[in-house]
């Protein structure tokens, strides 16, 4: 399911899930991180660079995880593994500026100021998406809250490191987040709890107030703990210290540049509102995201310095998505906006590079600026582009390698490098393929001889149940992103009958 | 509240009698000739034609080759350096009956109730939706319009049969103008044995034992038969004299070109469970069966080979069903079923993403079908599929003009429509996204 708020969930989809969650876990937890050589050399590819032009016939050369040469020869080691790329194209692996995999959750929606949680406290490292996206060239992405508050939770980006530990994921050093969201989402117009009273905001203004209310508390919440921290600094002693909260200290670190914000949006008004109240409280909006309508504002845009992520086509899911159009990246290019085509979505994430594609389609920008909206912008918008997102010396061996121009419908992914690791490649993908159906089949065996073996087990009734003994407890299926994106694919068809509209996420 | 109910009855019956596909071609027509010249015309049966000349009258095809003599008078289009192909057919859609998923006033695509073989998408679909123009400009020239078919706006219904589908042109004033097909296939959503459901009240999934389910499986399954039967025999004694005596019913009267192995039915199904389930019992009921989805069609490749049963895939950029199944499962699909003899045609099931149709073509296509194939997915298969191979899918002489006149390969993400043909008919690329291009494009800098 997609994002944000569009918000359909899909039973039928759930229901997939679950049905093999439990046969699953072996395969996924045997899933190893692949062992990192410490020199790699990729030979005779057409580099995308993204920087510095395009390298026919060129070379890259990793060491310990880092870019070491890049050009036409490059001084390799004999015992470097050598990666033979001939005819084919390698360029920085791609930035998914707004995902929500890897989440145990999406929504915390049950207020409209939720920035106490924190997605980073959620990874779910085993999420096959992970895979999936990495098989799609992505290789590291911007974990966002979903869109119900107009102030949600706590972001993070990562590194698609499938088959490290959770705590593995992050990218070191990245600037923590916070999603805020605008519009239909915040003020739940598509979505409603029978019997629930509605929740304010319910208008836009409502929106507007509530952000502004909650940087009043957090302005002032600063205030107190900067005098507080004063005071102790010049040596009083016994003063009593501000109460913590958890909700304003995110809050506090936006004003203080330390925590970027991420606000899905979509129409004009509401953009410039963000901007405006953004320069009353002294805090900076980093990127918008979704920002369907930002072509009408683009000039705005670009004078404040804020960064976009759009989607490449999406349109009339909703009302505030019926101007949306698919020169919208273009035109906010020309006007000098940094623009990135996000994802939003696992399946969306996996061809990020088609997406940005239609940009050189509709508007006209160039093969360099559409690879661009993959890259190195989302590297820039995330502030990590010292790392990633070009092909230049000294950065981290991120790459995606391409069987033909990534910037077209019939480029396939053949190997993705993370910290020149290679966490996918095709071949041992389709080479695996036969082991993994085996394990999987006598796992299927061994639970249905299992279940042969003892047709009625008898439930232990409570009656039986020894004082102390602790019932097993009932596992409760995982209702994963509650979101509500409207699939573009995935959702036509017979889903239909058990699509259900929610609130949420687009 | 009767008053109501029976004026509804008969406005229904004035719909359904009066309404079939001849009315199309009696329609006012262009007595324009247009000739298409110096073009590379991949006509779809045969080999492409270098600098050829596609000629045109009255909507129809009357020649196309090299060397070809253009009439007197023929409007002529130049198209040196560009190509021509059929247009594209999305097969299923919800054109013209949702216009914004999210709001319920916009949306006819899926009636409340089960069982409503009776309702026509052709009734609905708004000739002004800014979806056709939108979708259009893809290169898609004509759609299947489907009722009960799905998208973000059924809102739960659990429609099993959802109605008929409608073939239109994506041109016209009026419906009339757009209709290629009125109905062309009968909406059927084959039932699954769900053990588990999802309860929105409660956000949690439920849990219900296998022999429940498949009682509420079998239960469907019988009313499915039940309507079936019922149809049969109303047919027979319609047709025939016989001592049985029926009011009028629309319903079962809908489902006797059904029964009469007319009308094909549109089977929704994923899972090859249901797959399987799905082609058993058409084929014993003797329906002609067209299969919609088909995530799983690979696993049933050799049964829906050997009963003749075409598949309308649902799009290959979607994930697979299953955590387990490699992650390129519906790319290859069309790559698998292509080599065991399955016809498919591929569609985007969606209206938003209909301008996605070559592009998951193109990507079956990078997984593995021939190009040929992938073309012919979006052309002349889904045409003779919903038995419409006469008249639209390929550039022969004797069919529609429905033609795209492009500067690359139709089914790459860069590739321009410079001209594009419906009914012979020069239709404009304008729409509702270019206007707004074009509108902001031209704002003044902001002060």
């Amino acid at each position: 399911m997609k994002g944000s708020t569009g918000f359909f969930i899909h039973a039928k989809d759930l229901r997939f899930r679950n049905l093999l969650f439990f046969l699953c876990l072996p395969l996924a937890a045997s899933a190893a991180p692949p062992d990192a050589p410490s020199v790699i050399v990729i030979r005779n590819a057409t580099i995308l660079t993204v920087s510095h032009g395009n390298i026919e016939h060129g070379s890259i050369l990793i060491k310990d995880g880092k870019i070491a040469e890049v050009g036409q020869s490059v001084s390799a080691p004999k015992d470097a593994q050598v990666i033979d790329a001939a005819g084919q194209f390698v360029i920085p692996g791609i930035i998914d500026c707004h995902s929500h995999i890897a989440a145990e959750s999406i929504n915390e929606g049950s207020v409209s100021l939720s920035s106490m949680v924190n997605m980073a406290e959620i990874l779910n490292p085993e999420d096959i998406d992970i895979y999936r996206d990495l098989a799609g060239g992505v290789t590291s992405a911007n974990i966002l809250h979903g869109s119900a508050n107009a102030i949600g939770g706590q972001t993070l980006v990562i590194k698609l490191r499938w088959g490290q530990p959770a705590a593995k994921l992050p990218f070191e050093g990245a600037l923590p987040g916070i999603k805020f969201a605008l519009g239909e989402n915040p003020k739940r117009s598509n979505f409603s709890v029978p019997g629930q009273p509605r929740r304010y905001p319910a208008t836009r203004m409502g929106v507007e107030e509530t952000i502004r209310g909650a940087f009043s508390e957090a302005r002032d919440y600063k205030k107190a703990w900067d005098e507080y921290n004063k005071r102790i600094g010049a040596g009083e002693k016994n003063l009593i210290a501000p109460r913590h909260d958890l909700r304003l200290e995110p809050l506090v670190e936006v004003l203080e540049g330390k925590r970027y914000v991420h606000s899905h949006c979509y129409r004009e008004d509401e953009i410039l509102m963000l901007l405006r109240v953004a320069k009353e409280f002294g805090f900076r909006v980093r990127t918008f995201q979704h920002v369907l309508e930002g072509y009408k504002v683009a000039d705005e845009l670009a004078a404040a310095g804020v960064g976009a992520s759009t989607f490449s086509d999406w349109w009339a899911y909703k009302v505030e998505a019926y101007d949306a159009i698919p020169y919208n990246a273009a035109l906010m290019t020309q006007r000098g906006v940094i623009v990135s085509i996000n994802s939003d979505d696992a399946e969306e994430a996996t061809h990020l590079n088609q997406e940005a594609a239609k940009s050189m389609k509709y508007g006209g920008l160039s093969h360099d600026e559409a690879l661009k909206m993959v890259t190195l912008n989302p590297a820039m918008q995330l502030g990590i582009d010292k790392r990633v997102g070009t092909i230049d010396v000294g950065k981290d061996a991120d790459l995606a390698i391409y069987n033909r121009d990534p910037l077209s419908a019939y480029a396939v992914v053949q190997k993705t490098l993370i910290d020149g690791r290679i966490y996918f490649d095709l071949q041992r993908d389709i080479a695996e393929r036969a082991e993994r159906e085996k394990e999987k089949k006598a796992l299927i065996d061994k639970f249905k001889k299992a279940a042969e073996k003892k047709p009625e087990e008898k439930k232990p009734d409570a009656a039986s149940q020894k004082p102390g003994e602790k019932k097993p407890e009932e596992k409760k299926p995982e209702v994963k992103k509650p979101e509500e994106k409207p699939r573009p694919p995935q959702s036509g068809g017979t889903d239909a009958g058990s699509a259900v509209t929610l609130g949420g996420a687009l | 509240m009767r008053t109501a109910a029976l004026a509804f009855r008969i406005a229904l019956i004035l719909v359904i009698t009066s309404a079939v596909p001849a009315i199309a071609s009696a329609q006012a027509q262009p007595s324009n000739t247009y000739a298409i010249t110096h073009a590379k015309i991949f006509t779809l049966a045969g080999n492409p034609i270098e600098d050829g000349t596609v000629v045109f009258r009255e909507g129809k095809i009357i020649a196309v080759g090299a060397g070809i003599d253009i009439p007197a008078g023929a409007q002529v289009k130049d198209a040196k350096g560009l190509q021509v192909y059929p247009g594209m057919f999305d097969s299923i859609t919800q054109m013209g009956l949702r216009e914004i998923g999210a709001v319920s006033a916009t949306v006819d695509s899926t009636e409340t109730g089960s069982y409503n073989p009776d309702v026509i998408a052709a009734t609905a679909v708004s000739p002004s939706s800014e979806h056709i123009p939108v979708t259009r400009a893809a290169g898609i020239t004509e759609v299947l319009a489907v009722p009960g078919s799905g998208g973000f706006d059924s809102g739960g219904s659990n429609g099993i049969i959802g109605g008929q589908a409608s073939a239109i042109h994506l041109a016209g004033w009026v419906i009339d103008e757009m209709l290629i097909k009125k109905s062309a296939a009968m909406v059927l959503r084959w039932p699954e044995i769900e053990t588990q459901t999802f309860d929105f009240a409660t956000f949690s999934r439920k849990e219900k034992p296998y022999s429940e389910a498949k009682q509420e499986y079998d239960k469907q399954v019988n009313e499915i038969t039940d309507w079936l039967e019922r149809a049969r025999h109303y047919a027979q004694v319609m047709e025939k004299s016989s001592p049985a005596k029926y009011d009028r019913d629309v319903k079962l009267e809908a489902l006797a070109p059904v029964v009469r192995r007319e009308l094909p039915v549109l089977v929704f199904a994923d899972r090859a469970r249901e797959i399987r389930n799905a082609v058993e019992f058409c084929d014993k009921q003797e329906l002609r069966m067209i299969l919609a989805g088909g995530a799983e069609a690979y696993k049933v490749k050799d049964l829906l080979r050997s009963k003749g049963v075409p598949v309308i895939l649902r799009p290959m950029l979607t994930l697979p069903p299953d955590e387990d199944d490699p992650y390129d499962r519906l790319l290859s699909q069309p790559a698998e079923l292509a080599a065991a003899g399955v016809k498919f045609a591929i569609a985007s099931f969606d209206n938003s993403f209909a301008r996605r149709l070559g592009q998951n073509a193109a990507n079956a296509v990078a997984h593995g079908l021939p190009y040929d194939e992938a073309l012919r997915a979006v052309t002349i298969y889904p045409a003779q599929i919903f038995g419409l191979g006469d008249q639209i899918g390929t550039i022969e002489p004797g069919k529609l003009a429905n033609l795209i006149v492009t500067n690359g390969d139709p089914l790459e993400l860069t590739t321009d429509v410079k001209y594009l043909f419906i009914r012979g008919q020069l239709t404009s690329m304008e729409n509702r996204h270019l206007r707004l291009y074009e509108k902001y494009s031209k704002r003044p800098k902001a002060q």
